[in-house]
């Protein structure tokens, strides 16, 4: 039962403002303590080290760190390599790139022989730093989830960027970590206890159930705020690991509400929709609201008009639940 | 040595056992399997510093076989090496088999997958970095085919490996002229080939890759002490299909199903050894 692994309370009384981190900079602090701990960690970057902060690692640790240029199909095979070794190599790119530009090295070199190679996908989702189109990642979930033997983990917070780089070097087995730029809402405190694979009850609610992903999660949040003030209880799971999906915990929220939304930054094909809306197909049909993007290309815009325009804002959220529980009435 | 027989012997033997594996599969890679005879030899039986009753050593040195459609050739050199029995080449291309079409991981000997041209001189600087870093003496040896050449993974591999130092690595190239649609040369030229290894920054040997004798001076050279800090690259000039007369320099046989009949025919050429 996911309901004892509650990250936060649920909300009673006014919720506070939340402090902001940006992923990247939890990811690069990371590394580096990570790397203090375990000497077999390693890191690869495809000159992006600054954007990243894997440039942090680099600092801390030179002799661990591998620049190869800009050049990720070598990047990510170099690390196979590594890893046949016995290290824990981390690569470093841009999401768009990690999951594109080397897939097939992905394919072979590291989820065939199913080495622990931890992919780090930077700048993920619509918010890329005014890059546009080129460089948004909106299919890197879907391409990585139908990889078999890949593990896809989409942390919500600073916190669990944190606690997933550490559970990553554990893990020995392949995995595909989606990260983010920009400073988000740290949605859990600093005792969470983050595990692969399993999905979080945030916040409890009988109405309707919003399942999150990645930096939905604080939307989702503000969305269930507002909704509570309209009488409607929301219930948000948040699902940090896509695949392997938390099946118990997605069919169990499902069944507690009859009404689920799923929230991701990503097409709202093949990514944690998809992966909800095949489980509950099978196990518990459920009517559903896909948040995402709708199967289109991004492009260079500032954040909240990107999200605003592509349907990602906490009133996206709540739009698609209330229209949800209307159908109740 | 390994053996007792000679260079040419095992080579020869790795060819029989490569045909019949093919013949029993009724698929696989005749040609780019026989070119690598004896640069599969020499490399296991001679060259690598490795131990078959503990394939996990961890100071062995690597061999990653990146044109890994010769696969037929690597398994029987691993199974005449002494790292499995000879009768799991039977099961080559079999449902549930070890010895799947392209190497994979788990059959003893193996430390990496291949199948899809063009990553394993990168896979290759993984494995020379992390023994760097180890301190391990372990040497690197990735085996290329000429069209594979064409990928540019293995340019961005080979600017890296130079970039890196990494004198440990060693790339041999069964320069066998053809590829699978044609003539190397026809197709998309690599010309100069050793010049642009050296443009690279890699140090460059040329030698007959069906001479045992050359190809095991050649690998002794790349480990030499003025070449401290570059890697080395053995172009290995070789006949696609040697020692099978029918199958030499010839496209049709890159991959083709061998009869009951041309079974015969090639296994009765090397046991005299005719083509050769
Ligand atoms: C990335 C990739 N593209 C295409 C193929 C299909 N393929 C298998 S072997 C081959 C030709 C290889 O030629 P070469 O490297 O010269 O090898 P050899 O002649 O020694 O067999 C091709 C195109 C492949 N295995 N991988």
């Amino acid at each position: 039962m996911s309901a004892e692994r509650t990250g936060e309370a649920a909300a009673s009384g006014p919720a506070l403002p939340r402090p902001m981190v940006a992923a990247r900079d939890a990811f690069g602090q990371a590394l580096v303590d990570l790397g203090a701990a375990d000497p077999r960690v390693v890191v690869l970057d495809a000159d992006l080290a600054t954007s990243t902060k894997v440039s942090m690692f680099a600092a801390a640790y030179p002799d661990r760190f591998f620049e190869v240029g800009i050049a990720e199909q070598n990047m990510t095979s170099i690390a196979a390599g590594l890893a046949t070794m016995g290290f824990v190599p981390f690569t470093s790119t841009f999401a768009c790139f990690a999951s594109k530009r080397a897939t097939d090295q992905i394919r072979i070199g590291i989820a065939q022989p199913r080495l622990g190679v931890v992919i780090t996908g930077a700048y993920s989702g619509l918010l890329a730093g005014k890059t546009g189109k080129t460089h948004q990642s909106v299919q890197d979930i879907a391409i990585l989830r139908s990889m078999p033997e890949m593990t896809v983990i989409v942390p919500g917070d600073a916190v669990e960027v944190r606690a997933a780089v550490f559970a990553a070097a554990e893990y020995g087995a392949p995995i595909y970590l989606r990260l983010t730029r920009d400073p988000s809402p740290v949605v859990f405190g600093d005792d969470y206890d983050f595990r692969i694979g399993v999905a979080v009850t945030v916040r409890e609610g009988a109405d309707v159930t919003v399942m999150t992903t990645g930096l939905m999660l604080p939307r989702a949040l503000e969305a269930a705020d507002t909704l509570a003030a309209e009488g409607i209880q929301a219930h948000v799971l948040h699902v940090p690991t896509v695949k392997p999906l938390d099946v118990k915990a997605v069919v169990e929220a499902a069944e507690r509400t009859g009404l689920v939304v799923t929230a991701e930054e990503h097409n709202v094909l093949g990514g944690l929709g998809g992966a909800v809306a095949e489980v509950l197909g099978e196990h518990r049909p459920t009517l559903m609201r896909r948040v995402g993007i709708r199967d289109t290309f991004g492009e260079s815009a500032p954040n909240d008009q990107l999200l605003q325009k592509y349907g990602l804002t906490a009133h996206d959220v709540a739009q698609a639940c209330r229209e949800l529980t209307a159908t109740r009435r | 040595m390994g053996s007792d027989v000679s260079h040419d012997e095992v080579a020869r033997r790795l060819r029989r056992r490569t045909i019949d594996m093919l013949w029993r599969a009724q698929a696989g890679h005749p040609g780019g399997s026989l070119s690598a005879a004896e640069i599969l030899t020499v490399l296991y039986f001679g060259a690598m510093r490795i131990d078959p009753t503990r394939p996990d050593w961890a100071d062995r040195d690597r061999f990653v076989l990146s044109k890994g459609h010769a696969a037929p050739i690597y398994y029987a050199t691993l199974a005449e090496r002494g790292y499995f029995s000879p009768e799991l080449l039977t099961t080559y291309d079999e449902l549930d088999s070890m010895l799947q079409a392209h190497p994979f991981v788990g059959l003893p000997g193996i430390d990496t997958c291949s199948g899809s041209l063009g990553q394993g001189l990168s896979v290759g600087i993984g494995m020379a970095l992390g023994a760097r870093l180890k301190g391990s003496e372990a040497r690197v040896f990735v085996l290329l085919g000429d069209g594979e050449l064409q990928e540019g993974q293995v340019w961005e591999a080979a600017m890296a490996a130079s970039s890196f130092g990494l004198d440990s690595l060693t790339a041999i190239v069964d320069a066998n002229r053809l590829q699978l649609y044609g003539t190397v040369e026809s197709i998309v030229s690599l010309e100069p080939l050793p010049d642009k290894w050296r443009a690279f920054g890699w140090n460059v040997l040329e030698v007959d890759g069906h001479d045992c004798a050359a190809l095991a001076a050649a690998l002794c050279a790349a480990a030499a002490p003025e070449i401290t800090g570059r890697p080395t690259v053995i172009i290995a000039h070789t006949t696609k299909g040697k020692g099978v007369s029918f199958m030499e320099n010839s496209v049709e046989w890159h991959s083709a199903a061998v009869t009951d009949e041309l079974r015969e025919r090639a296994l009765a050429e090397l046991v005299s050894g005719a083509a050769s």
